[in-house]
């Protein structure tokens, strides 16, 4: 309790009968951090978010979730977390109301249930019954039922998934509320949008291992990467690769007396670090 | 980049001095820190969160029980079935051989009624825990709970609840149609003491066997295919649809290690005159081995139930 991490992981290992799933993963999460594990599919995101949830046996590392060891699963340390799984369909024949209220009650201190139906903007649905919610609708119920015991952190596994661009943005929304309340949040993604959108720090995963972990906009050097600039000369489109950008716009700019044709000033994509960093030549 | 506004870099504080992570909301809270409710003292980080009360064990079995009891009565298919498929084979059977005498001066309907009963009792808790737990765990239902603190066991006593009230709706319903269209007599006053611990004791033993059940169950699709011919086959050789004296005595023997047989058999000791007893292959009702047997039953369902439950799908890893 006294440390300032949310969440601590050193030389996480995880095989499968046919498969090593983790190969060797630190990591830290502050407290009040957003961090988002991203990387392809198959890359060790939930079989890692699995064993910080207390879901799966480590076959070795060491890993310290709020404290303690999830592997230990106390209900005291339970209460403390809050998890949105991916792939849940229960609680089809119950109201939203009744599946939050019910949940709330496994906890200690939880929030209003009604409070949080509001807040994930399922008030209108609130006597719907599960089966009858849209996919998006669906997984605000999971984030309710996720966040209803008060988490100090709280892991999202892949939400938004099969989302809509403006379910995606209203999630998001959401997701910010939470964070900006001071709860730490774990999120696994393969979206590279909703990791720079939402998180404090990215890792990205693949194939068992942590390749980097930055800030979204520094990750894999690209605040200091080199610019390409590219304009159309008298002898078709150019590009210069460069240091020194601004240098050569200007150059440019007096060398044509002016505007630059179709002029562009680009670093690399988080897509293109991304891409690189997971073995695809862009 | 834009898209950046409001994002979680923004926010103020550093997690040590969060003002939501205090252990008393301040009286004026900034706008931002407003939007999302917590009760009571109840901020996602404090020192006290740690030491606060887990709900009792009884507490959370009532609301496990009440989502049971919803989930239950709003699924028509499982509702009609429970209800109507004991109720159907007694119309069946009563209007085909109702009138019949059996051994002993006994009407087959008051021998029959015994039997579904008993085979009702297997139903509602055997049967339909074994089919419908994996398609709980398939949904991901179970490793929901499993993430939450509530205590595992209010999971397993709010499926008890569940059963006993399926079982005790069955059981009037058996009785007030046996009563009514096959001239079934209601067991004498000191009968219901038998009735009631055969009951309690059968039910007991088939909810722990069906919860150790879907340890062998791979999946909800399998389940029925897994459980439905177990459950039919059981209730032919145990005396359900045949007066067990009847059939041969290999059978009997068969019969004899499984929980089913001994229910019926309690349950005739309750409908059925005591010189009926002179019929059993044993001669007598034998109490004592049927509460022996279905003690030694409700054992071995809670150790394999114990050991073997996941709560996780197969599929899931």
């Amino acid at each position: 309790m006294t440390d300032d991490y949310a969440i601590r992981v050193s030389g996480l290992r995880k095989s499968y009968p046919s498969t090593v799933a983790v190969d060797g993963i630190d990591l830290a999460v502050e407290r009040g951090e957003v961090f988002s594990l991203l990387g392809p599919n198959g890359a060790g995101k939930t079989t890692t978010v699995e064993i910080l949830e207390g879901y799966r046996r480590r076959d070795a590392g060491e890993v310290t979730v709020l404290g303690e060891d999830p592997a230990a699963g106390h209900a005291r340390w339970k209460a403390r977390i809050g998890i949105v799984l991916q792939k849940v369909n229960d609680l089809s024949e119950l109201t939203v109301r009744e599946s939050v209220h019910s949940v709330a009650a496994y906890y200690p201190e939880p929030r209003d249930p009604d409070e949080v139906i509001e807040l994930v903007g399922l008030a209108e649905k609130r006597d719907a019954r599960g089966s009858q919610l849209s996919g998006g609708q669906r997984r605000r119920l999971d984030v309710a039922l996720g966040i209803v015991g008060a988490p100090e952190l709280l892991f999202l596994d892949e939400p938004t998934t099969g989302f809509d661009p403006e379910a995606r943005r209203q999630f998001w929304r959401l997701i910010e509320d939470l964070a900006h309340q001071g709860t730490t949040i774990l999120l696994t993604t393969h979206y590279l949008d909703e990791a720079e959108h939402l998180a404090d720090r990215v890792g990205i995963i693949n194939a068992g291992r942590i390749v980097e972990i930055g800030a979204p906009e520094s990750l894999g050097g690209r605040a200091t990467a080199a610019a390409r600039v590219r304009w159309l000369g008298p002898n078709g489109v150019e590009s210069v690769e460069t240091d020194r950008p601004t240098t050569l716009v200007t150059e440019l700019a007096a060398q044509f007396g002016g505007e630059v044709p179709e002029l562009v000033v680009e670093r690399p994509s988080l897509e293109d670090v991304y891409l690189r960093m997971i073995g695809h030549q862009p | 980049m834009s898209e950046r506004q409001g994002s979680s870099r923004e926010r103020a504080g550093t997690p040590a001095v969060r003002p939501a992570a205090t252990a008393v909301e301040p009286a004026v809270r900034p706008a931002d820190q407003r939007e999302l409710p917590a009760t009571g003292t109840a901020g996602p980080a404090t020192a006290t969160r740690a030491d606060a009360a887990l709900p009792s064990l009884w507490s959370v079995t009532w609301v496990r029980a009440r989502v049971e009891l919803l989930a239950f009565t709003r699924e028509r298919e499982a509702v009609v079935f429970t209800f109507a498929f004991p109720i159907l084979l007694l119309v069946i059977f009563g209007s085909v051989f109702g009138r019949e005498q059996i051994e002993g001066g006994v009407k087959f309907a008051q021998y029959f009624v015994a039997g579904m009963i008993a085979a009702g009792l297997f139903g509602t808790s055997f049967q339909n825990l074994a089919i419908q737990i994996p398609i709980e765990r398939d949904s991901g239902a179970l490793k929901r709970l499993a993430g939450t603190p509530m205590p595992k066991s209010a999971y397993f006593l709010g499926k008890v609840i569940l059963v006993a009230f399926v079982a005790l709706v069955q059981n009037v319903l058996l009785l007030v149609i046996g009563v009514i269209f096959y001239g079934l007599s209601l067991p004498a006053s000191d009968r219901w003491p038998t009735y009631l611990w055969v009951g309690a004791l059968g039910i007991t033993a088939c909810t722990l066997l069906g919860i150790a059940a879907t340890g062998l169950v791979r999946n909800g699709r399998s389940a029925p295919a897994i459980i439905s011919p177990i459950a039919i086959v059981l209730q032919f050789i145990s005396g359900v649809f045949f007066v067990f004296a009847s059939l041969p005595s290999w059978m009997q023997s068969i019969a004899a290690i499984f929980p089913l047989k001994w229910m019926t058999q309690g349950m005739r000791s309750v409908f059925l005159p005591d010189a009926y007893a002179q019929q059993e292959p044993a001669g007598s009702w034998e109490h004592g081995r049927i509460a022996l047997v279905l003690a030694v039953w409700c054992v071995i369902g809670l150790v394999v139930a114990m050991r073997t439950f996941r709560w996780r799908s197969r599929e899931d890893g």
